[in-house]
């Protein structure tokens, strides 16, 4: 079965990896919804990701892309004044189940940002920041940050000033060393939140590469507002569109037949 | 008139460049005239010296004992507290109307006058709690006049860590506490480290509460219990009373070489932080 039409169309149920149970779903939303105050930021999302999958969300601005991510790993809880409904499983446990270690889920979701955010140290400590935390030290630390980087494809760029200021890397050799500081803390989710937004064409296939080494490996949700990129990344796409998934589909068939008229205008490039 | 716009720009340079020689040079006439009358006076018996008829001769050796004494107590009791208090209010109050109202409250006590302090100080910890006119109740009274500078200080420098910073330790599963101790508080250290050192040139400075707190005796103290005067206090009481102008700037000149001291040394310190923070670099 191939993926459904949720949102509008009234169709609300999870929208099905083909051939894989719904009980071996790593990430499985089921009507989920989410509020900041008063304003609705996601108004009823179901959707699953199996295990290793690399889904694409794609979505303009105020789609509820990025709510959906900082809700797998809560870092909506710093925002004051949040409200969901609905639930939002990982390996079949609610993420907002009371008495969820939030810690540990940050531990095995992580994170990279929209633009590069290198902490005010050297290379090798914006590596190895996530392990210290956990306790990790010595030659299993250093170990641990080469791995590291050599997953992220940073190692041979970085390997001979470590100790240098992670300021004095390029924009793509930073979000690169954004991804190297999530694999070292070994999460089994990785969430990218635009990680292309800030740079250049070049910088953009590198991350792109990356990330297509990283498939399979580790389950991963892409967030992208750009078409061209989402296709490109290939896997399953999701189109959320003001809070809602209007269509969560292979990017070769959502691409080329879209099942959504709002699907078909953002990938043509009719939306304002 | 109407100046066209490069005159206009041409008159506020000069206006702007005259406003800062105007501020540099009154402090460097300030500072010159003080070194140039005191400078003569100083000597290592003058440091090392108790002061004889009242002053009049020998050196300044107990007040400098006096001045230090009361200045670390202040640092000491007030730096951990109002730290404490600015991590309290910066990263785990609930933002809303009590902590608005404790900003507010600290701002205000920030612009209390020295003296109101001084008289409480007088009133609680001299006969209140007995303690007398000590190096204790002195310090415990300077302590609450700069605590609100550095409370101030510190949660202005912790607010202005970016929150991206918060985010990502957050994001790799840093808890409250260790996202604090290892990204808030390192990049906000010279900011509290500023707010520390403005309180130790007020209390160092300060006259009226230290009178009222800690005495003016002339003796080396022996324990936190016994009377001290502090070399702002001495040279208050040497220039007021007309007891010797010359040995008045002679501590005048111990006073403002100490302070600039202890303003290089923190902020050398606070460069090697800054430099170690951003990596090694090249």
């Amino acid at each position: 079965m191939t993926g459904r039409t949720g949102g509008a169309n009234g169709s609300r149920g999870p929208v099905a990896v083909p051939g894989s149970e719904p009980g071996a779903a790593k990430i499985l939303a089921r009507d989920f919804k989410f509020w900041y105050g008063s304003v609705p930021a996601l108004k009823g999302i179901s959707l699953e990701v199996a295990p290793g999958e690399q889904l694409t969300i794609m979505g303009p601005t105020g789609s509820g892309k990025t709510t959906f991510l900082r809700c797998l790993n809560r870092l909506n809880d710093l925002v004051p004044g949040t409200r969901f409904e609905g639930s939002l499983l990982i390996d079949g446990r609610d993420v907002y189940r009371p008495g969820t270690d939030v810690d540990d889920l940050r531990r095995r979701v992580g994170m990279v940002f929209a633009l590069p955010i290198p902490l005010p140290m050297s290379i090798f400590d914006n590596v190895a920041y996530g392990p210290r935390l956990h306790g990790v030290r010595g030659r299993r630390l250093a170990e641990l940050v080469e791995r590291s980087l050599r997953a992220a494809a940073l190692w041979d760029e970085v390997k001979d000033r470590l100790g240098d200021s992670a300021f004095s890397l390029s924009g793509g050799q930073q979000q690169r060393l954004s991804i190297a500081r999530v694999l070292a803390v070994e999460p089994e989710i990785i969430l990218m939140d635009e990680p292309c937004s800030g740079l250049d064409p070049i910088s953009t296939l590198r991350v792109e590469e990356t990330v297509e080494q990283l498939r399979g490996k580790y389950t991963i949700v892409f967030v992208t507002h750009n078409p061209q990129q989402a296709a490109r990344l290939g896997g399953r796409v999701a189109f959320f569109y003001l809070g809602e998934l209007v269509e969560c589909a292979p990017a070769a068939q959502l691409f080329t037949r879209p099942r959504d008229r709002r699907t078909e205008d953002y990938i043509s490039g009719r939306f304002g | 008139m109407i100046l066209r716009s490069r005159q206009r720009d041409r008159l506020m340079r000069g206006v702007l460049t005259a406003s800062a020689v105007l501020a540099v040079g009154v402090l460097v006439l300030i500072v010159g005239y003080v070194l140039w009358q005191g400078l003569p006076v100083l000597s290592r018996a003058f440091l090392l010296e108790p002061p004889a008829k009242m002053g009049r001769a020998g050196g300044i050796f107990p007040t400098i004992v006096g001045t230090v004494l009361l200045t670390a107590g202040a640092v000491v009791v007030a730096a951990p507290l109002g730290v404490a208090t600015a991590i309290y209010l910066a990263e785990y109050a609930h933002q809303g109307r009590l902590v608005s109202l404790i900003r507010f409250g600290t701002e205000s006590l920030a612009g209390i006058p020295s003296i109101i302090f001084g008289v409480f100080g007088f009133l609680f910890f001299v006969i209140y709690l007995g303690m007398g006119w000590s190096v204790l109740s002195g310090a415990l009274t300077l302590a609450g006049m700069i605590l609100p500078t550095i409370i101030r200080t510190a949660e202005e420098a912790m607010l202005a860590v970016p929150r991206a910073y918060r985010e990502v330790s957050y994001s790799l599963g840093g808890s409250r506490w260790q996202t604090i101790t290892r990204v808030v508080l390192p990049n906000a250290l010279p900011g509290i480290l500023t707010g520390i050192m403005l309180g130790v040139g007020r209390s160092v400075g300060e006259t009226a509460a230290v009178i009222f707190t800690a005495g003016a005796s002339l003796r080396v103290p022996h324990s936190v219990l016994d009377p001290v005067r502090t070399m702002s206090v001495h040279f208050y009481l040497l220039a007021r009373e007309g007891i010797s102008m010359r040995n008045a700037y002679g501590t005048a000149a111990v006073l403002v070489l100490s302070v600039l001291a202890v303003n290089f040394v923190a902020y050398y310190l606070m460069h090697r932080h800054l430099a170690r923070l951003r990596g090694a670099g090249r």
